[in-house]
C-alpha cells in the first residue's frame, strides 16, 4: 500500500512537471498554444455535460468518445475475426506461410493514411472506409502473435493429441486453442492499441463525428484549446483500454 | 502361441546436413503376449526411436512393426504410450486429462461413465484425491502417475513406457517402479519399457533387449530375466542370480561403448 501511494505521488509529480512545461510554453514562446487554465475554461462545457448534443460536430466529450469507441470496436472485431484464423493458418501450414508471409510483411508497414483513400474508393462511403482502415492496420499483431503461438505449441502436447487419436476438431479445441490463447491475447491487446491510434486518422480524413473528427474540425475553426481536450481524451481512453486488456491478459494467464 | 507384436528388420535413417544418419539398422524383436520387455542401451543409441515407431509417432525407413499381422503406420489406442515427461495438458484438471483419453477409447460410454472410468484409474495409481487439481500444482512423480492413469484409461493391450522415470528422484522412482510392477502383476499387459537404468530393467522385465551403440544400432543381446515373481526389491538385493545378470548387462554395455570409441578413433 505504501509502495502504491509512493508510486502514485511520483506519477503526479511527473504530471505536474509536464503541465508546468505546457503552461510555460504557452506563456513564452508559443502564444497560440492555450494554457492549461484556458484549455479548461474553454472545454469545461464539453466535460461537465459530456452527453449533451448541440449539433452534429458539437457534442459532449462523452458522446464523442462513445462514437469513436464504437467505431474502434467494430474495426477491432473485424480485425481479430480475420486475423486469428489467418494466424492459425500461417502457424500450422508451412506452405501457407511461404505463400503469404512476404505479402504480409509488405502490407504491415503501410500507414492508415495510405489505406483510407483506397477504402473510400472501394466503399464510396466514409464509415465502411474507416472500418476497413482500422481493421487492416490493426490486425497484424493478432496475425503475427497467433502464428507465433501456434508454432510454440510444445511437441509433447501434439504427440499426446496424436497418441490419443483426437479428432481434428478436438485437437483444435483441447490442444491448439488453449495453448495459443495467451499469445492470441497479447496480439489482441496490441491490435486494440493500434485500432485506437488509427481511429483519429480515420475520423480526421472522413470528417465523421468522434474524438478525431472533433479534433480536426476545431483545428479548422481555430479553437485550439479543443485540440488539447481531444488529445488528452485520446490519451486517457487509450491508456484505459490498454489497462483493461492487460488485466484480462493476466487473468487469462492465471488459468 | 500368438505373436502379438513383431519388429522386423526395422531401420531408421535421418537426413542431416552432413549426410544420412542411420540411427537404427536391422532391429529385430518379437514381443510375446503378457510379456514385459525392457529395451536397454546407452543414451542416444536409438531405443526411444524404436519405441516411437512402435507407438506410431514416426515411420520406419525400411522394415517395420507388425501387430496381429498388420503393419503399424500411425498411433493406435491399443498401444498406450507413457512419455518421458508427464505431458499433461496444463489447462485441464487432472481428471479432465484422463477423461480426454477415456472419451476417445470408450466412445460408447456416456460422459458420466467416462468420468467414472477416469476416476477408477486415478484411484488405481493412487492420485484420486487430486482429480480437481491443476497438473502444474502436482509434483513430478504425481504428474507421472496421472500420465500412467491416462494411458491405462485407454485400456490398451500394449503399454509403451519411454524412460518414464528418468526425471524423478530415486525414492519417487522406486515408488513408481513398484506401481508399474503391481499393475502388471494384476492384468499382465504387454509392456515395452525403454530405459538406461540397469536395475530398473532387471527389476521389472521378463527379458532385456540390449542395444548396441549407435549409429546403426540393433539388438546386441537378448537376456531372459528368470528372477522369481512377484519381485521384491529387498529380496533381489540378496539374490545371486540378480548379480550374475547385472554383471552380464554391464559387461555388454562396457564392451560396446569401448568398441564404439575404438571405431570413432579409427
Amino acid at each position: 500500500m505504501k509502495q502504491f501511494l509512493n508510486n502514485l505521488a511520483l506519477s503526479l509529480v511527473g504530471l505536474f512537471i509536464v503541465g508546468g512545461l505546457w503552461a510555460l510554453l504557452s506563456a513564452t514562446v508559443s502564444p497560440d498554444l492555450p494554457s492549461p487554465w484556458r484549455t479548461w475554461q474553454e472545454s469545461k462545457v464539453y466535460i461537465l455535460s459530456p452527453w449533451e448534443k448541440r449539433g452534429e460536430m458539437d457534442q459532449g466529450i462523452g458522446l464523442m468518445t462513445a462514437y469513436s469507441l464504437f467505431r474502434v470496436a467494430k474495426g477491432f472485431f473485424l480485425a481479430i475475426l480475420i486475423g486469428t484464423p489467418l494466424g492459425f493458418m500461417l502457424g500450422s501450414s508451412n506452405t501457407f506461410f511461404k505463400m503469404f508471409d512476404p505479402t504480409i510483411q509488405l502490407l504491415r508497414p503501410i500507414s492508415p493514411l495510405a489505406w483510407l483513400p483506397l477504402g473510400l474508393v472501394l466503399f464510396r462511403q466514409s464509415e465502411p472506409a474507416a472500418l476497413f482502415t482500422i481493421a487492416l492496420c490493426s490486425m497484424w499483431p493478432t496475425v503475427i502473435n497467433t502464428m507465433t503461438g501456434v508454432r510454440a505449441i510444445p511437441q509433447d502436447y501434439l504427440n499426446v493429441a496424436r497418441v490419443l487419436r483426437l479428432s481434428k476438431w478436438r485437437q483444435f479445441t483441447k490442444v491448439w486453442l488453449p495453448a495459443t490463447l495467451p499469445y492470441m491475447f497479447t496480439g489482441y491487446r496490441l491490435s486494440l492499441g493500434i485500432a485506437w491510434l488509427v481511429i483519429v486518422a480515420a475520423e480526421m480524413l472522413t470528417g465523421t463525428p468522434g474524438v478525431g473528427g472533433f479534433l480536426w474540425q476545431e483545428y479548422n475553426s481555430l479553437i485550439y484549446s479543443h485540440i488539447l481536450l481531444s488529445i488528452l481524451t485520446i490519451g486517457i481512453v487509450g491508456f484505459a483500454l490498454d489497462r483493461m486488456m492487460g488485466f484480462a491478459e493476466t487473468k487469462l494467464r492465471a488459468i | 502361441m500368438i505373436r502379438p507384436l513383431v519388429i522386423t528388420s526395422l531401420t531408421k535413417a535421418f537426413e542431416t546436413p552432413s549426410g544420412t544418419h542411420v540411427a537404427v539398422k536391422d532391429f529385430n524383436a518379437t514381443i510375446e503376449a503378457c510379456e514385459f520387455v525392457a529395451l536397454l542401451g546407452h543414451s542416444g543409441c536409438g531405443k526411444s526411436t524404436v519405441l516411437s515407431i512402435v507407438a506410431g509417432l514416426s515411420q520406419a525407413t525400411t522394415g517395420g512393426v507388425i501387430v496381429d499381422g498388420k503393419e503399424i503406420d500411425s498411433p493406435g489406442l491399443e498401444r498406450a504410450l507413457v512419455f518421458q515427461s508427464p505431458c499433461l495438458l496444463p489447462w485441464l484438471t487432472t481428471l479432465d486429462n484422463v477423461v480426454l483419453a477415456a472419451r476417445e477409447a470408450h466412445p460408447k460410454l456416456n460422459a458420466r461413465e467416462q468420468k467414472e472410468l477416469a476416476r477408477k484409474y486415478l484411484n488405481l495409481v493412487g492420485v484420486g484425491e487430486f482429480e480437481n487439481t491443476a497438473p502444474t500444482e502436482l509434483s513430478q512423480g504425481t504428474q507421472q502417475r496421472v500420465s500412467i492413469a491416462r494411458a491405462l484409461s485407454l485400456e490398451p493391450r500394449f503399454l509403451l513406457l519411454d524412460e518414464p522415470f528418468g526425471m524423478l528422484d530415486s525414492m519417487t522412482r522406486f515408488e513408481l517402479q513398484d506401481l508399474v510392477l503391481d499393475l502388471w502383476e494384476k492384468d499382465r499387459k504387454t509392456c515395452i519399457l525403454v530405459t538406461h537404468d540397469i536395475d530398473e530393467a532387471l527389476y521389472l522385465s521378463d527379458r532385456i533387449l540390449l542395444m548396441t551403440d549407435g549409429p546403426e544400432s540393433k539388438v546386441g543381446l537378448e537376456l531372459p530375466i528368470t528372477l522369481p515373481r512377484p519381485r521384491d526389491r529387498h529380496e533381489l538385493a540378496g539374490n545371486t542370480d540378480y548379480y550374475r545378470l547385472r554383471k552380464e548387462v554391464i559387461a555388454f554395455l562396457e564392451h560396446h561403448s569401448k568398441q564404439f570409441q575404438q571405431e570413432k578413433a579409427a
